[in-house]
């Protein structure tokens, strides 16, 4: 390979005119702000959904103004019906899954920073970046619209599981067109995300900059970056099951429905299928995508913390390779979702046992970040708040896995609200948290703002409480035994606890609330937030190195080169007390 | 892994410093860009295979059920596994006809895009084989509905039919490349495209077996 014979890169201009700067753009920080606009929409409608479900749970008969004319037979008159509240219940959990906590600690802040974190230009695949964020928009739109069909959202869950999923009419309102509006969607979704997977694994590998070897990447990017091999993997899994689905539903084929199926009084054409096969399908796919979730919240929290307490985490390496390990392992966990399914109980056994060995890893990294902060003077703003927020969450979140993994305790806690608690906070809460925290933590990069504190400091207190104060009753709750996805309390032992659903819709109701004010936050300084400085957190990762906000190609002239680990504080360099990764003097280690 | 020159280096710019350092980085960012697209093709490569991994088991689990019978294969499949096996086959040939000096419009593009141009008429004449298939067990009565077999085999070589189809688009782009006056052509994009094509025909291969040892 001689240097002559290499073509040289065509240098590209910067973009000009709105469409191609604001739409249709290449640049990775444009695409990583549109999936952060949409997840944005997203979130915010999944909460209004979670309002009304927590609503009409606890007050079944009450009106919803407005609600009747976005559906008449969902709706009559603004009082929900059994099977509406369902549709809400499905559209959350999807909205929510998929648009909000795949799209916005991964492909959002991952778009953005993954590229400048190692020292590029832009992603390797600029065109595939661009049909990626507009294949998930599509996806996006064409899930909306399921609400404004006369057949309405689908009533299945974000699980879908078969043979109801794919009977189409007879399985009840929703299931006909709404039905495949969540398939089309879903599997739209797959491919974005797929092509997403592609580029970050390729940009990771190739486009790093000079002396970023694979160890001096934050810690931040080796999330993302195991992230992305998981997606690969997660969503080219989904994608078939989403395909055969699609089949079933439409061509007549018998993948999921078994024969002699009778439903809503009338015989399924269909022979023969396996009901069990979806959910395996689903779950080698939907185990894997807890972890999409929470693995970018980690890195993200780890390299939050480590600025704020001003001194590394005791290992980088071990940090690393325990994401490693929990991505590995999410891919041998699937069955634990499924010990109640009629499935072989000597493999429920076999499940049940990678998963108890996945809480080592996780283990391993609550106390890689609890080591490190013992002793530390961490300097606590609205981005430390929330990454400790995020341990915490994790971790209350996390210790009632250990329970749900053993399929002898599970046979009695499975779809109760024991597992509802669970899974929001470990993964929607705890993965939000991380969010907020890269939110508040890179918004001056992106912005050339800075945030304003006492707001943020506000919601903070505001979503940490509220979310403690919904999550951990519906633990007590189901180990009364309240079953999850009922909208209503047919049980006379549920009759003593409507108290607790009421304190858990108002708690619901104010946290909520609580989230205009980051909104707030968020628009009030993007326009008149204080500036910016280029280095606002005295970091030492290479997008601090840059102006902020970025100009288009990242770097300018500038072609970085990277001469030490991510984390060099508690040291002694020209600039305080950290040395940044492309500053080429020595590091001296600074004796307390 | 090499290259051809594609755009002569600006001897204008080469005599100042400045503009000769951010031409040496613009050579480094485009032996990046080359190593990104060919880490790209695996790692799409890989996505493709676990997907095909996903429709195996559950073809697998299918398999197990009450309603599971067997199909007769058409008989044109093994002419189409030959005639896909043979353009791997002649893309080689025309892989290995390139040199790294190799330029637009020299004798070895020339014979390259004989190459690629008879391996796109194979590539063609597999999926027109694919379609006989359909068309076989369709006047035979069997449809992708009749029965979980008939199922798996439509929905498999349905599905690497539009991959070879992606594969195809590659090919005609790449003959255009190597035959139009006046074009650039990259050889990475060459590797790449013929990575992609080896792996349509042994994933064919693996398919092939499967649908005939289960269906």
């Amino acid at each position: 390979m001689e240097e002559s014979s290499v073509q040289q890169a065509h240098v590209h201009a910067p973009p000009e005119g709105f469409l191609r700067k604001y739409v249709f753009s290449l640049d990775h920080k444009m695409i990583g702000k549109q999936y952060f606009g949409l997840a944005l929409a997203a979130v915010f409608t999944g909460m209004v959904l979670s309002w009304l479900m927590r609503i009409h749970m606890v007050w079944p008969l009450a009106k919803i103004p407005g609600l009747d004319l976005i559906s008449k037979a969902g709706a009559p008159g603004g009082i929900i019906t059994p099977e509406y509240y369902l549709s809400l219940m499905t559209m959350h959990g999807t909205l929510m899954v998929f648009f909000v906590l795949t799209n916005a600690p991964f492909a959002a802040f991952g778009n953005y920073f993954l590229p400048i974190q190692i020292g590029a230009e832009d992603m390797a695949f600029p065109r595939f970046n661009m049909m990626s964020f507009w294949t998930t928009f599509v996806a996006w739109a064409v899930l909306m619209l399921a609400f404004f069909i006369p057949d309405g959202p689908p009533i299945s869950g974000w699980t879908s599981y078969a043979p109801l999923s794919a009977v189409g009419k007879d399985a009840g309102p929703g299931m006909e067109y709404g039905m495949s509006l969540w398939g089309i969607s879903i599997a739209l979704f797959c491919i974005g995300s797929l092509l997403g997977a592609l580029n970050f694994i390729a940009t990771t590998l190739d486009l790093r900059a000079k002396g970023m070897t694979l160890m001096r990447m934050p810690l931040s990017t080796w999330a993302w970056f195991i992230t992305s091999c998981i997606a690969l993997l997660a969503f080219a899994v989904l994608l078939p099951a989403c395909i055969l689905l699609i089949l079933d539903r439409h061509a007549g084929t018998s993948f999921f429905i078994p024969a002699g199926l009778v439903i809503s009084d009338r015989m399924q054409p269909h022979s023969g299928g396996s009901p069990l096969l979806w959910q395996h399908l689903f779950w080698f796919f939907g185990h894997p995508e807890v972890y999409i979730a929470i693995l970018p919240s980690m890195g993200i929290v780890s390299h939050i913390l480590i600025n704020s307490m001003r001194k590394p985490l005791l290992s980088h390496k071990v940090v690393i390779y325990s994401m490693m390990s929990i991505g590995f392992l999410s891919y041998t966990v699937w069955g634990h979702h499924m010990f109640l399914s009629g499935m072989n109980p000597t493999s429920a056994l076999a499940f049940s046992f990678p998963t108890l060995t996945i809480t080592i890893p996780a283990t391993v990294l609550t106390l890689m970040w609890l080591g490190s902060l013992y002793g530390a003077r961490i300097q606590i703003n609205s981005a430390s708040l929330f990454a400790l927020g995020f341990i915490s969450m994790f971790v209350s979140g996390g210790v009632s896995g250990f329970f749900l993994a053993q399929p002898s305790i599970d046979i009695y806690l499975h779809a109760t609200y024991f597992v509802v608690g669970h899974f929001h906070m470990v993964m929607g809460v705890a993965s939000l948290f991380g969010v907020f925290a890269a939110t508040y933590f890179w918004f001056p990069k992106m912005s050339g703002r800075m945030m304003n504190e006492t707001l943020g400091k506000l919601h903070f207190w505001i979503t940490f409480i509220g979310t403690y104060c919904i999550f951990m009753p519906f633990h007590y709750l189901g180990l009364i035994g309240n079953v999850r996805r009922y909208q209503s309390f047919v049980d006379d032992f549920m009759q003593p606890y409507i108290g607790w659903h009421k304190f858990i819709t108002i708690c619901a109701l104010i946290t909520g609330a609580g989230q205009l004010i980051f909104l707030f936050n968020l628009i009030y300084s993007r326009f008149k937030g204080e500036p910016a400085p280029q280095n606002p957190w005295n970091a030492t990762s290479l997008e601090w190195t840059i102006p902020s906000p970025p100009p288009w190609n990242n770097f300018g002239d500038k072609h970085p080169v990277v001469y030490h680990d991510p984390y060099q504080y508690g040291v002694k360099g020209s600039k305080g007390d950290f040395v940044m990764q492309d500053s080429p003097e020595q590091v001296i280690v600074s004796g307390d | 892994m090499s290259s051809t020159i594609a755009t002569p280096v600006n001897s204008q710019a080469q005599a100042l410093p400045q503009a000769k350092r951010r031409s040496a980085h613009s050579v480094a960012l485009a032996r990046q860009a080359e190593r990104a697209s060919r880490s790209g093709i695996w790692v799409g490569l890989f996505a493709i295979t676990m997907s095909f991994a996903a429709f195996s088991s559950a073809l697998f689990v299918r398999q197990g059920t009450m309603d599971w019978t067997h199909i007769v294969l058409p008989s044109v499949l093994y002419l189409n596994t030959l005639i896909l096996l043979a353009s791997s086959a002649t893309l080689e040939v025309a892989r290995r006809s390139l040199t790294a000096t190799s330029r637009v419009g020299s004798n070895a593009a020339r014979k390259a895009s004989v190459w690629v141009t008879l391996t796109l008429l194979l590539g063609l004449a597999f999926c027109a084989g694919q379609f006989a298939a359909w068309r076989d067990l369709r006047a035979q009565g069997i449809y992708l509905a009749t029965n979980p077999n008939s199922s798996f085999f439509y929905v498999l070589t349905f599905i690497h039919a539009l991959h070879v189809f992606a594969g195809i688009a590659a090919l005609v782009y790449l003959a255009g490349r190597l035959t139009a006056s006046r074009s650039t052509f990259r050889r990475s994009l060459f590797e790449n495209t013929a990575i992609y094509w080896h792996f349509m025909a042994v994933l064919w291969a693996y398919l092939f077996l499967l649908c005939l040892m289960k269906l």
